[in-house]
Formats: structure tokens, C-alpha cells, sequence
């Protein structure tokens, strides 16, 4: 009789609290998102599609060090280093191939400059394969992207024109060997 | 109801020839089952509806399944092709038709003797059953034993040691 | 031309509703499995996703149909058609109200249990002719299923025909004027609604076509418009079973007298569509063990003392 009465319990009842339970999702609130219509909310550190930011002062950030492609798992990041009359380096082209990138974010940690950043903006689709490598015109934006006021220059100690060694923010004047004679 | 009579009974006649010449087994079994539903229909146009529609249930629907069920358990593939097609050399043949002809011859003189209108009396499902459970109730109860008997032998033969 | 059982007009009438309403169901279902799960489903194609089942046509349609070339090309054509076939003729002996049939047959449950069986047969053949070896376990697993619950069914419908004395679907349905037959023959009315299931196999007893363990079982090597067929000839039988369930137990075309006795049966056949979708959202599959066991060792002895009982009692 007991045997009978769980059988009666698990095979019946349950099912019908079953049953029961998802008929009553019917009313409840859906988890969909309707996408094109409604977007999404990103957070700010969704890692997306990669920009180059420039500085306060509006000018690249990128000095062309390499570390990002060195860094890049999958190797989609080619760049030539340039340098112009005032001694910085730019990056001469800078390509990113997006069909290959897979948004891991390494080129951004690797990045001594905050130049090269990933953004909250997902929507890359193309028809083209080819329309996938996008060149530095692309990728440059006017602002400075995440990280507002980081200027390479002023901090890092490099010498360009205008700004000679030890000028830079906190940085002590070059000791003079030759004052270190006993 | 002649007309219909005749088609399904020659549909009935060529596909169980069909049956017997087919070298690929599945398509011999489908043949067998379009026999069947003919005799089913053949059944129903003499007037036994009841009688075509158990055909169809339990002949072409439950045995011939089994059949069908047995097949694919046995991964007949090419090679019981060419061996089916071995058996059916004249050589081979030659003897069962001999017989099976004289039977036909048999069975022809005994039908040409009796008249040829075929009488069409319909038999409902209640009279089949009054008569089942009347007058025959003891061979329907054999019938079940032996049906039981199979059951219990089965069961015994799945039983887990 | 007359709407009458039989007439011509009638006949493509039930042809053509029976056939959209299969079709439309695609949609449906997807919709309210969606709903279930706290989705929207395919709300995008035309007004809330109506026309989703014309993109699905065309898609379906326009898809490479192609017959692999390790398989038996004869069976494996065949197989789709039969069980479109079967499933449609089946519907010749369901009275959807007083006037409207195909044909007023006195055995018409056994016709429909004849049929019910021969689509057994589109299963295993589409199966066994693809020559794959997930095809093949899904049309063994499909045969034994479908063999073995063809039994429970006929049974649990031998009470109904008990109580109306008779195989004819309309003296049914004109049987159950006063009492729908669901309150005398519950047990047999929840056995019909299990094997209902397992014989159209849709989830949760879809163990034929179990894409978690066998691809997609049947009709793995299926596609474009054959596949189709199967896809719809497996709506075609939920149609078939919600329109037998309210036909053999709650009352067909019987109703309130405002509505007209075809909207009724409608309506009822409609519910009952919609709880087999609901059991796919709510159910898990089963095993295949488990199936066989529930069948053979809870279901026939229920349905067999279902049977008794209702006999004992008509005879005091
Ligand atoms: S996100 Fe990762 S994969 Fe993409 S460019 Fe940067 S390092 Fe390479
Ligand atoms: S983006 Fe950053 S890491 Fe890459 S080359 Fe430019 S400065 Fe170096």
C-alpha cells in the first residue's frame, strides 16, 4: 500500500507540480532582451572592439613599442614604428585583424601608453572577411578613451623636442657623471 | 465491390509473388505488408469490416512490425542480396514451383466446380463477437492459453538469471 | 455544394484546416515553449511572429533535398509519405461536428488504431534505409515504442466503447449527451493521454528521436521538404491525438449551445494541444528502459483493470 502510494506521489503528483509550475511562467516577466530594438546595457569595462586613444593634448599615444602584438595570443595586431622630426615614434600602419581577435583584452594590459583599449561596442559584423582588418584610421579616435589625463610624454622620461630630459613630471634632473668625481 | 474485389485480390496475388522474387529483404517485407492491407481490403469489400481492420492492426501493424524490428537487429546488408539471388536460380526453383503448381491446379479445379457470385453479407463487429463468445468461446479461450503460454515462455527466457 | 459528411467540399475543407492548422503549429509551439520558458520565442517575421511559419516554408522548401547515397533510395522516400498518409487518413473517421466528417464509419476506433500501427512504419523504415547507425537505434527504440503502446491505447479505449456500445466515433460523441465519458473513465482517459504521447512520440517520450542521445534519431539523414513531412506529420498527430481525446472523452462537438458544435470541438481540441506542448516545456525524457517497464508493468494491468471495472459495472 505505501509502495503503491509513493509511486502514486512520484509519478503523479510531482508531474502535476511540475506541470503546474511552468504553466504559471506564462504570466511571469520574460528575461528576453529585444536586442536591435532595445540595447543592451554594457558595462564599462565589456571588453569590445579596440580603439587607439590620443592624449590630452590630442596626440597619439601609440609609440609604436610593440609590446601589444607581442602580447597578442592569436598575433592579430601588425604595426610599423615611425618617427617624426620632434623625436616621438608613431606606429607608421597599425592593423588589427578582427576576424582573428578574440577580445581577450592582453594587448590593453600590455600597453605602456593606455593607447590601445578595448571598448563596450560589440557590433562588428560584416558581410566581407576582408572588411575585418581595420587599419589606423579606423582605429584612432580624437578622445582619450578611458584613462583621461595619462600623458606618455610628460611622465615618461624620453626626450623629444621641447622637452628635454628631466623635465618631465616628477622626474629629477639628469645627474651630471662628471659632479660625481671625488 | 467486384471491381474492388478483383484489384485488391490481384494487388494481393503479385505483391506476395513480389514477396517471393524480391532480393532485398526490406523491400520483400513491404510487399508482404501491401499483400496484407489488400486481403484487409478484400475483407471488407466481402463485408467483414471487422475482420479487415484486425488484419491491419495485428498482421500488418503489430507481427509484420516485429519482423521489420527483427530485421534491423540482424545488419543484413549486401551480401544477403547475392545469397537471395543464388536461391533463386531456375535450378533452385524448379522444384518448389512443380509443387506449388500442382497445388494451384488443385485448388483451380476445385473452385471452378462451385458457383463464382460472391456474396456480399455484412458481418458487424457485434455478431463476430456473439458468435467469438458464444458458440467458439472454447477455442477462444485455447487460443488465449496458447497466447499465454507464449507470454510466460518469453518472460521466463528475458528473465535475468 | 452542401456541407455534409462526405461531400466533396467538406472533405477539402478537413484537408486543408487540418493541414494549415499542423503547419501553424510550428509557430505556435515555439511561441509558447518560449512563454513557458520565460522567452518571447520567434516574435520578429510579420505581426508577433505570424508569418514565421511562411519562413519556415520557404526555407524548408528551398532546401537541397537530398538522398544519401548509401541509402535505400525506395524506402527512404517512402517513409515521409506514410506517415503524412496514415496520420491523414486517420482523420476520415473524426467527427469534428454533427454535419462535418469525412465518413460515418461503424469501426471507426479500429480504423484509427489500424492507422495508428502503419505509421509505425515510417519510423523504422525512414531508419533502417538511411543505413546510420543513430537512424537505426532511433527506429528500434521507435518500434518497440510504438508497438508496445498501441496495446495500452486500444485498451484504455475498450472502457469508452463499453459504455457507448459501439466502434463508431459519432454514436461516441452522441453517447456522451448527458456525462462526458472523462469522469466515468479517468483512468483510462489519463492511460489514452500517456500513450497519446509515446505513439505521436513527442517529448517526453520523443525517445526515437532523442537529440541529446542519438543526433536526431529516425530522421537523422532527413532533410528539406522530407524532413519537413516528418515535422509535420508529428504535429499532424498531436493534432490527431487532441481531437481523439475530445472526441472519446470530452463529449466532441457537445457544448454550450451559444457556441456552434465545430467551434466547440475547436476549442477543446485546441486546450488539448496546448497541454501537450506544455508537457514538452515541463516533462524530461524518460529512459528507454523506463518507458518499457512504466508501459508493460503500470499501464497494462491499470488499463486492464480499468477494463474489468467499467465491464463489471455495466453488467450489475
Ligand atoms: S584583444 Fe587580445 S586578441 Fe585582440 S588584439 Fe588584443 S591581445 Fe590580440
Ligand atoms: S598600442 Fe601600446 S603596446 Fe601597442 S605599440 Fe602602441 S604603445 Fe605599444
Amino acid at each position: 500500500m505505501k509502495k503503491i502510494f509513493t509511486l502514486i506521489k512520484d509519478t503523479l503528483l510531482s508531474q502535476m507540480v511540475t506541470l503546474w509550475g511552468v504553466f504559471m511562467k506564462l504570466f511571469d516577466r520574460k528575461d528576453t532582451v529585444e536586442y536591435p530594438d532595445e540595447q543592451p546595457y554594457m558595462f564599462p569595462r565589456w571588453r569590445g572592439r579596440i580603439i587607439l586613444s590620443r592624449d590630452p593634448d590630442g596626440e597619439e599615444r601609440c609609440v609604436a613599442c610593440n609590446l601589444c602584438a607581442v602580447a597578442c595570443p592569436v598575433d592579430c595586431i601588425a604595426l610599423q614604428k615611425a618617427e617624426m622630426e620632434d623625436g616621438r615614434w608613431y606606429p607608421e600602419f597599425f592593423r588589427i585583424n578582427f576576424s582573428r581577435c578574440i577580445m581577450c583584452g592582453f594587448c590593453e594590459e600590455a600597453c605602456p601608453t593606455n593607447a590601445i583599449q578595448l571598448t563596450p561596442d560589440f557590433e562588428m559584423a560584416e558581410y566581407v572577411r576582408q572588411d575585418m582588418v581595420w587599419e589606423k584610421e579606423d582605429l584612432l579616435i580624437d578622445g582619450t578613451g578611458k584613462y583621461h589625463d595619462y600623458n606618455y610624454y610628460r611622465i615618461a622620461g624620453m626626450q623629444i623636442k621641447g622637452k628635454d630630459k628631466g623635465e618631465a613630471r616628477n622626474e629629477a634632473a639628469p645627474v651630471d657623471v662628471r659632479s660625481l668625481m671625488p | 465491390m467486384t471491381v474492388l474485389f478483383y484489384l485488391a485480390g490481384s494487388i494481393a496475388v503479385i505483391a506476395t509473388l513480389a514477396v517471393i522474387v524480391q532480393t532485398n529483404i526490406v523491400h520483400a517485407l513491404l510487399y508482404l505488408i501491401l499483400s496484407l492491407l489488400s486481403v484487409a481490403v478484400v475483407f471488407y469489400v466481402l463485408g467483414a469490416p471487422f475482420a479487415a481492420v484486425l488484419e491491419a492492426i495485428v498482421y500488418a501493424g503489430a507481427i509484420m512490425v516485429l519482423f521489420l524490428f527483427v530485421i534491423m537487429m540482424l545488419n543484413l546488408g549486401q551480401h544477403t542480396r547475392e545469397q537471395e539471388r543464388g536461391w533463386l536460380l531456375p535450378r533452385e526453383f524448379a522444384m518448389p514451383a512443380l509443387l506449388a503448381a500442382i497445388l494451384l491446379g488443385q485448388l483451380l479445379t476445385v473452385i471452378s466446380g462451385t458457383d463464382h457470385v460472391i456474396h456480399y453479407q455484412r458481418v458487424g463487429v457485434l455478431e463476430v463477437s456473439a458468435l467469438l463468445f458464444g458458440p467458439y468461446v472454447l477455442a477462444v479461450e485455447l487460443a488465449s492459453i496458447l497466447l499465454l503460454a507464449g507470454l510466460v515462455s518469453a518472460y521466463h527466457l528475458a528473465k535475468k538469471q | 455544394m452542401n456541407l455534409d459528411i462526405g461531400s466533396g467540399l467538406t472533405i477539402a475543407l478537413i484537408l486543408g484546416v487540418v493541414i494549415m492548422v499542423s503547419a501553424l503549429l510550428i509557430t505556435v509551439e515555439r511561441r509558447l515553449l518560449g512563454f513557458w520558458q520565460e522567452r518571447l520565442g520567434p516574435n520578429r517575421v510579420g505581426w508577433g511572429g505570424s508569418l514565421q511559419v511562411v519562413a519556415d516554408m520557404i526555407k524548408i522548401f528551398t532546401k537541397e533535398d537530398w538522398v544519401p547515397p548509401f541509402a535505400d533510395r525506395f524506402s527512404f522516400v517512402m517513409a515521409p509519405a506514410i506517415i503524412m498518409t496514415v496520420i491523414l487518413l486517420s482523420f476520415a473517421v473524426v467527427p469534428f461536428a454533427p454535419n462535418i466528417g469525412v465518413i460515418d464509419s461503424n469501426i471507426g476506433i479500429l480504423f484509427i488504431l489500424a492507422m495508428a500501427s502503419l505509421g509505425a512504419y515510417s519510423v523504422m523504415l525512414g531508419g533502417l534505409s538511411s543505413d546510420n547507425k543513430y537512424a537505426l537505434l532511433g527506429s528500434l527504440r521507435a518500434a518497440a515504442q510504438m508497438v508496445s503502446y498501441e496495446v495500452f491505447m486500444g485498451i484504455s479505449l475498450l472502457g469508452v466503447v463499453a459504455l457507448s456500445g459501439s466502434f463508431n466515433l459519432r454514436d461516441i460523441v452522441a453517447a456522451q449527451e448527458g456525462l462526458w465519458f472523462v469522469i466515468p473513465q479517468f483512468i483510462g482517459f489519463v492511460i489514452f493521454l500517456i500513450a497519446g504521447v509515446a505513439e505521436s512520440h513527442r517529448l517526453p517520450f520523443d525517445i526515437p528521436e532523442a537529440e541529446q542521445e542519438i543526433c536526431a534519431g529516425y530522421h537523422t539523414e532527413y532533410s528539406g521538404m522530407k524532413f519537413g513531412m516528418f515535422f509535420v506529420g508529428e504535429y499532424l498527430g498531436l493534432v490527431l491525438v487532441s481531437s481523439l481525446i475530445t472526441v472519446l472523452f470530452f463529449g466532441g462537438w457537445h457544448g454550450p449551445d451559444f457556441l456552434p458544435p465545430v467551434l466547440c470541438f475547436a476549442l477543446k481540441s485546441i486546450v488539448f494541444i496546448a497541454f501537450f506542448i506544455l508537457l514538452r516545456a515541463a516533462i524530461p525524457r524518460p529512459r528507454y528502459d523506463q518507458l518499457m517497464t512504466y508501459g508493460w508493468l503500470f499501464l497494462l494491468p491499470l488499463s486492464l483493470i480499468n477494463l474489468l471495472v467499467t465491464g463489471a459495472i455495466i453488467l450489475l
